[in-house]
């Protein structure tokens, strides 16, 4: 044995002993998709109009404010879309633009009749987006690993505004959407009057107009404010500007109210402390409103000077508690969610799918194997030998990677297997060729390598193209697929060339007598 | 073992009727597809709900379909898999009132809420699958744009290769196999799935890589063959090759049809897509992409007269100039 083919047989021994250590044991090395673990696949988009709308509302109130301050008189200020607000019947316009100066940062304005309208600047309104989004992916984050899942993803994905979850082995779908979904905006305000049984009695109190400083809002169902007997929701007039929200907070955690039953308290940081207990301090004996996501859970009477904790209370059970102090202490998303895909897999179609493309898998190899020996014979052993290393090093690969292995990707590791006998094939069928024309059995597997070597390259080089396509293409299992292939595309180029020509050579060394039979292709 | 010994079948010979044969499939084909309305999408690309079943006792198709009846739209009931298991898979359009906060998922509960109070036996809830408007109709797009895109990457990449007319044959025959795969999809009323088109997909990559091994040996007998016209030079090619082609296709052929019977019915679309793919890709480069690659090319006329069968085998027993790929070694 010279000494070149010592050390090509050393290299494919280590590549080998390298991919079986990196999966082995498979159960733990190789990761499963969601396809076949079982698990919770959403596609979820912030509602950027809505965060950008917030920024509106708050950029209008703010000038509505200001313009109050200065007594600049004007008819009307509404905000007319997401990104757009227009004040009309302006009286004097010198004193307005004076007074409205701080708006021009954020709004380009365009001038009417005694009228303005202020469109948020286009980079503005995308910066806002872009930030939502990425405060959204990072809150989702942030709860998706107090659920304690086990390799979670989430990503942002496609459009710019979409965010990719994916929770392998959760399978109670709601719960997670409610967890993840909930906006979870944490408001105490103050009650200006209510509660009122209906939505009518509230609107008589102010005769028919809501103050521009307050808003209506829903509250939970409160049998004592409605007078006992009929539950129903019961409606509150607010204060528009939150003191404290639940950016101020600290920290949440489920408790137990007076009567034990489970409810959720919080408390504030150093500077929401502060300000809420200036607040309270104020507005002793007035309603303090407790707001998530602008519905009212609580709305007692403030006693005395409360500084830096509250308590959310309301028919909770103890799992909700416990979630929504979840979503309390890991922020508020910066804007409500839709769900724009949802896959679940059951543990058991997981389970079956495994059992089936494992089953399939190795029933397609122990087909090609069968084959390959009755028609190669002994040669064909070189094959096999290829396509086995072939992939054991994609496993190896996958599992380096952390690759994740899914039901598409099993059906790549069949046209691996499929690649892998096709080129071992065009070598062999060359090398048949060659003998045929009688150089001798060294020159001919020789010269049958070297000339495919390049058709081979050129198969290779365009399944890669549309593997890439693939990947680029393809959502959570395509891409499994298109990763697969290419790695066992890459891993062929190795093990049917320079493995399969080791092979050949160690062999033609060992009986250096050089006769057609010795490989009995 | 040998299966085919110095064949000289003329394959190019019967190009024109192969043609129309192909015309034939392609056109009954797309008349399948026109007349059932359009390709029939799955929920991936249209949007909508499945969901998968599984009842601890028998329970009979009419059943099912009687307990989702009264939902609003239209609904799909089918077995899942083999009847032993119990499985079943109901499926939902869009319905209108979608994408608004969580509701998506309304169609679900009321498949769920449906069988719950229709008095059938307990199940257990397989799978779900919602899709939205939005991302169907992203998927759709992306998609089309990641097939379209791949061809034309690998035409690009064959063109510099080879030359244009082989990689013009070569996209004729992967559009051949798609178009032909998706009929067979169609009249054996399977969806267009991701997974589907994933196989099909692969299938452009397998129908071009079977193209090349070909290409690859008539660019390589041309070297040594200047004197004859392209589709002797080709027909020999498709002979020298056709052992390859054989043993590489049915091996194919069978681990695929290993995929499709015990592969789960998760991956049965995916199989099924496969098998027509792996027969049409085969059939379709000895027939298609090679036809079109010599009708296109120029050098079609013989530079001499044709040589004789006999000056033919003298010149396979010929040694082989040194081709581009070889490495002195």
């Amino acid at each position: 044995m010279n000494k070149n083919l010592r050390w090509k047989i050393v290299l494919i021994v280590s590549v080998i002993a390298l991919s079986v250590w990196s999966f082995y044991p498979p159960g733990q090395k190789v990761n499963l998709g969601l396809d076949l673990k079982g698990g919770v696949h959403l596609i979820m988009r912030v509602q950027t109009d809505a965060a950008l709308r917030i920024e509106t509302d708050t950029s209008a109130e703010r000038l509505r404010e200001a313009l109050n301050i200065a007594a600049v008189q004007y008819t009307s200020l509404e905000v007319s879309s997401p990104t757009e607000f227009a004040v009309e019947g302006i009286e004097d316009d010198q004193a307005f633009r004076q007074v409205a100066v701080d708006a021009d940062t954020v709004f380009s304005r365009s001038e009417g009749v005694g009228s303005y309208t202020y469109t948020m600047r286009p980079n503005i309104a995308s910066q806002l987006g872009e930030e939502a989004v990425a405060q959204a992916q990072q809150t989702i984050e942030r709860r998706v690993n107090e659920l304690g899942v086990a390799e979670p993803i989430v990503a942002r994905q496609g459009a710019a505004d979409q965010i990719l979850v994916q929770l392998p082995g959760v399978t109670d779908v709601d719960r997670a959407k409610e967890i993840i979904g909930r906006t979870a905006l944490l408001e105490l305000k103050l009650v200006e009057q209510g509660p009122f049984p209906s939505e009518e009695a509230a609107m008589q109190a102010v005769s028919d107009v809501v103050p521009p400083d307050m808003e209506l809002v829903s509250g939970a169902e409160d049998v004592a404010a409605t007078g006992g007997g009929t539950p129903g929701t019961v409606y509150y007039l607010v204060r528009r500007v939150a003191p404290v929200t639940g950016r101020d907070l600290r920290t949440s955690r489920p408790t137990l109210d007076e009567n034990n039953l489970p409810a959720v308290s919080f408390t504030f940081n150093q500077d929401g402390a502060q300000r809420f207990g200036q607040f309270t301090e104020q507005n002793i004996g007035r309603g303090l409103a407790v707001m998530l996501d602008n519905r009212v859970f609580t709305a007692p009477i403030i006693q005395s000077r409360i500084a830096d904790e509250g308590r959310i209370t309301g028919s909770f059970t103890q799992q909700e508690a416990q979630d929504l102090s979840l979503v309390l202490r890991t922020g508020a998303l910066p804007a409500p969610m839709d769900i724009l895909e949802e896959r679940t897999v059951g543990p058991t179609l997981g389970r079956e799918s495994i059992e089936a493309g494992v089953t399939a898998s190795l029933g397609g190899l122990a087909l090609v194997i069968v084959f390959i020996l009755l028609h190669y014979r002994v040669t064909g052993l070189n094959a096999v030998v290829s396509i086995v290393v072939n992939l054991s090093i994609l496993l190896g690969m996958m599992a380096y990677l952390g690759a994740t292995l899914t039901l598409p990707g099993i059906a790549g590791f069949i046209l691996t297997i499929g690649i892998g006998v096709d080129s071992n094939v065009l070598i062999f069928e060359r090398i048949k060729e060659e003998l045929a024309t009688a150089k001798g059995v060294r020159a001919a597997v020789n010269a049958g390598f070297d000339r495919v070597w390049w058709t081979i390259v050129d198969t290779h080089v365009a399944s890669l193209i549309s593997a890439m396509f693939l990947f680029q293409f393809g959502t959570g299992p395509i891409r499994g697929f298109a990763t697969t292939l290419t790695i066992g595309l890459l891993a062929n180029i190795f093990t049917a060339v320079f493995v399969s020509r080791t092979m050949f050579e160690l062999v033609l060394s060992r009986r250096p007598q050089q006769q057609a039979q010795v490989l009995s292709i | 073992m040998q299966i085919f010994t110095n064949t000289s079948y003329n394959f190019t010979r019967w190009r024109w009727q192969a043609a129309a044969v192909s015309l034939v499939f392609v056109i009954a084909g797309i008349s399948v597809i026109v007349s059932r309305g359009g390709l029939p999408v799955g929920i991936d690309f249209s949007g909508g709900t499945i969901v998968v079943v599984k009842f601890d006792q028998d329970v009979t198709e009419d059943q099912v379909r009687q307990a989702v009846g009264p939902i609003p739209g239209e609904e799909v009931v089918q077995q899942y898999g083999d009847a032993q298991d119990r499985e079943w898979l109901i499926r939902l359009a869009l319905t209108d009132a979608v994408e608004d906060g969580f509701s998506i998922d309304q169609g679900s509960q009321q498949i769920l809420n449906a069988i719950e109070g229709a008095g059938l036996p307990s199940f257990e809830l397989l799978s779900r699958e919602i899709v939205g408007p939005v991302i169907g109709a992203d998927l759709q797009r992306r998609g089309l744009y990641a097939t379209l895109a791949s061809l034309l990457a690998i035409a690009v990449y064959i063109t510099f290769r080879f030359r244009v007319s082989f990689a013009l044959g070569a996209v004729a025959a992967v559009f051949h196999d798609v178009i032909v795969t998706v009929a067979f999809l169609v009249f054996f009323g399977y969806d267009l799935s991701l997974n589907i088109v994933a196989a099909l997909l692969t299938i452009t990559g397998y129908s071009v890589n079977d193209t090349i091994v070909i290409f690859d040996r008539v660019r390589e007998n041309m070297r040594s063959r200047r004197r004859d016209p392209l589709d002797d030079v080709v027909n020999l090619s498709v002979n020298q090759t056709l052992s390859r082609t054989v043993i590489t296709s049915g091996t194919t052929f069978f681990s695929v049809l290993a995929l499709y019977l015990f592969g789960g019915e998760v991956l049965r679309g995916f199989a099924f897509t496969m098998l027509v793919g792996v027969v049409s890709g085969t059939y379709s480069t000895v027939f298609i992409a090679s036809a079109i690659a010599i009708t296109l090319s120029q050098r079609n006329q013989p530079l001499a007269a044709s040589p004789t069968a006999a000056a033919r085998q003298e010149a396979k027993a010929r040694p082989k100039r040194k081709t581009r790929g070889a490495k002195a070694s």
